[in-house]
């Protein structure tokens, strides 16, 4: 009755062994290729550092004015508007300007990051079945393993800094868009498309013409979905070496300072109201057309 | 019969995993419905052989299941046979490669949708010049005929609109300006006015006729309604389960229809507004001065007639008397025949 009452385990050597074999593996890979992995993605470095630098070499009247400006084209909404700029000022006043700017740049890196290989991604998989049956599963495990166990290969890969960070918040927010970007694709009406195809148009241009502007709504939401998710990684991503209002967070969470962590967590949020409600602001107002009615 | 535009010849489809293996049963005689239980699949044409007269109107008109739209989607390849041929101005269509499809399909052929499949984010504008703009053609050039047919079908001043603004009928004038600015010879209509109501379909089916008579283009309209098909139709085909039942002029249908189901299918119809004088004419002369050209159909000629003051009246073809008719023999002609017994008029 031993069989039913005990798991036929592994031998614990045996199981020493195969963990130990798999972290020998993946440290020698990190050290043959860390530094050309590295390289890589230098430019991307370079990119937000000079990002976060420029926010913070503008004034900050001027980059209230920049916040404003943007929230307008996005939303059209008076509301919005006073909002925004009510909101910075009271972050500035309470001192958090830097570290709202560090985080500004990095979501606004990693959107960037998201949109670029997650778009092309989602149509690809839009295409392809077959593709599409390998891909979900993947993306299911990005949004679903704990965010730590995925910054430990990220760390013994590229060390602690901005970069790692970077791949950190792009694993956990890259699946939404992914995702939408495909259902998007495959929801296009049939009929609009046969009717692409009567016409005689090249795959091409029923891509760029008819598919991805009709999946655009869809689309558009990937992409709230993705921004949102990237700031909730802030935290995290601080963990590891990221600068931004993710850090005093940290430094809350192991004092104990309510006050500190309270401001700091209140001003992720007020970030996340206004790039939420802008872009879906957005996103509405391209679908306009959907919307009945005689006149303009 | 002049010119032959379109040549449909021993079309299968057969839908299902290995449809090519199934054409040799459909052949020895398996029916639809065997086909379906025996097998899994499923017959969508049987040996269809049709031959489109060129510039004339040409109805495909069954009921729902019957394969009509499966046909019309031959035509341009959107669907691919199972086996058969389909001859355009004698070329293969089904031998073509992608790229002399999309060319064909540029230029030679456009077509109108039931549901309109208009571009949603595109103005009226912009969707009637989509054909064009697959083309590649000139931006400038593209609006300028975009804007002449825009004209033609009475959408002036919708042009900045998007298509949900618009009502149905409108839509769907959209969709035959953009059928129409491709100036392809052919234009498959597929249920084209269906999804309209009644008044609108009238509307729609008139500015259809007004166009041809201008522009002379091969029309291939397929419906289910058999009024719009001997309204518009030149030459009419009836499928049923995926096979050509039928074919021949309104007229000819009308008169001798092939089986039961035609019979059904005519037996409301306005008899009237297809039979032409000629179909209930005599032999013999009349002494009346009311003359008649062989053609009028006969809802025209009745008014004519009780006008006059006459019961009787002289048919003629091309200005000569070729015969006569009576008021009895027209209203013979449009009552209802009775039972399955062949049609009673003296037919040619």
């Amino acid at each position: 009755m031993d069989f039913l009452s005990e798991f036929p385990e592994m031998g614990r050597q045996d199981l020493r062994d195969l963990k130990k074999g798999i972290d020998q593996s993946f440290r020698e890979f990190s050290r043959a290729n860390g530094d050309s992995i590295e390289g890589f993605f230098e430019p991307l470095l370079h990119f937000m550092v000079g990002l976060e630098k420029l926010m913070l070499t503008i004034p900050w009247p001027f980059m209230i004015l920049i916040f404003a400006a943007l929230a307008w084209l996005g939303s059209r909404s008076l509301w919005l508007v006073l909002g925004t700029i009510a909101s910075f000022l009271l972050i500035g006043y309470l001192g958090m300007w830097e570290n709202t700017m560090a985080t500004v740049a990095i979501i606004s890196v990693a959107t960037i990051v998201c949109i670029g290989v997650g778009i092309p991604i989602g149509i690809l998989m839009a295409r392809s079945d077959r593709l599409q049956t390998a891909i979900t599963p993947i993306l299911d495990v990005m949004q679903t393993i704990p965010s730590f166990v995925y910054l430990i290969p990220i760390i013994m890969l590229l060390g602690i800094g901005k970069v790692p960070g970077l791949l950190a918040v792009c694993v956990y927010a890259l699946p939404p868009i992914v995702r939408l970007t495909n259902l998007g694709i495959r929801l296009v009406d049939k009929e609009v498309l046969e009717a692409a195809d009567a016409f005689g148009a090249s795959p091409r241009q029923k891509l760029f013409d008819v598919q991805i502007p009709l999946a655009l709504p869809n689309i558009f939401a990937g992409v709230n979905q993705t921004i949102m998710m990237a700031l909730a990684m802030v935290v995290i991503a601080s963990m590891i070496g990221v600068k931004g209002l993710g850090v005093p967070v940290l430094r809350a969470i192991s004092n104990q300072y309510l006050a500190l962590g309270l401001m700091n967590g209140l001003a992720i949020v007020a970030l996340a109201i206004i790039f939420d409600r802008v872009s879906q602001a957005y996103g509405k107002r391209l679908q306009k057309h959907r919307q009945g009615g005689h006149g303009v | 019969m002049s010119e032959v535009k379109v040549s449909i010849k021993n079309l299968y489809k057969i839908f299902g995993s290995n449809g090519k293996a199934m054409v040799q049963h459909v052949e020895n005689g398996c029916s639809k419905a065997d086909l379906l239980n025996d097998y899994k699949h499923v017959l969508g044409l049987s040996n269809v052989n049709i031959d489109i007269p060129a510039r004339k109107i040409q109805v495909i008109m069954g009921l729902s299941g019957s394969g009509k739209s499966t046909l019309i989607r031959h035509l341009n390849r959107l669907i691919e046979p199972t086996s058969g041929e389909v001859l355009i101005d004698g070329e293969n269509v089904l031998a073509m490669s992608d790229e002399q499809l999309r060319d064909f399909r540029r230029s030679k052929m456009s077509m109108v949708f039931q549901k309109f499949a208009l571009l949603p984010h595109r103005t009226v504008l912009d969707n009637v010049c989509y054909g064009l703009k697959v083309k590649k053609l000139p931006v400038p050039e593209q609006h300028e005929r975009a804007q002449r047919w825009i004209d033609r079908v009475g959408l002036t001043g919708f042009e900045a609109n998007f298509p949900a603004q618009l009502s149905g009928g409108m839509q769907q004038r959209v969709g035959l300006a953009r059928a129409l600015a491709t100036d392809a010879e052919i234009l498959l209509m597929d249920e084209a006015f269906s999804a309209l109501d009644p008044l609108i379909r009238n509307d729609m089916q008139d500015i259809l006729l007004d166009l041809q008579e201008e522009l002379h283009k091969t029309i291939i309209f397929i419906t289910h309604d058999l009024d719009e098909a001997l309204r518009i139709g030149d030459n009419i085909v009836i499928l049923r389960d995926g096979a050509v039942i039928q074919q021949g002029t309104p007229q000819e249908i009308v008169l001798n229809p092939a089986d039961d189901y035609v019979r059904d299918f005519i037996k409301d119809i306005n008899r009237a507004r297809v039979l032409q004088v000629s179909a209930v004419m005599e032999e013999g002369t009349s002494s009346s001065d009311l003359t008649l050209d062989h053609k009028m159909i006969l809802e025209d000629a009745l008014p004519m007639m009780s006008d006059s003051g006459v019961t009787e009246a002289t048919v003629t073809r091309d200005g000569a008397a070729i015969g006569k008719v009576t008021l009895g023999d027209m209203i013979g002609g449009i009552a209802r025949p009775k039972g399955h017994g062949q049609s009673e008029t003296t037919y040619r």
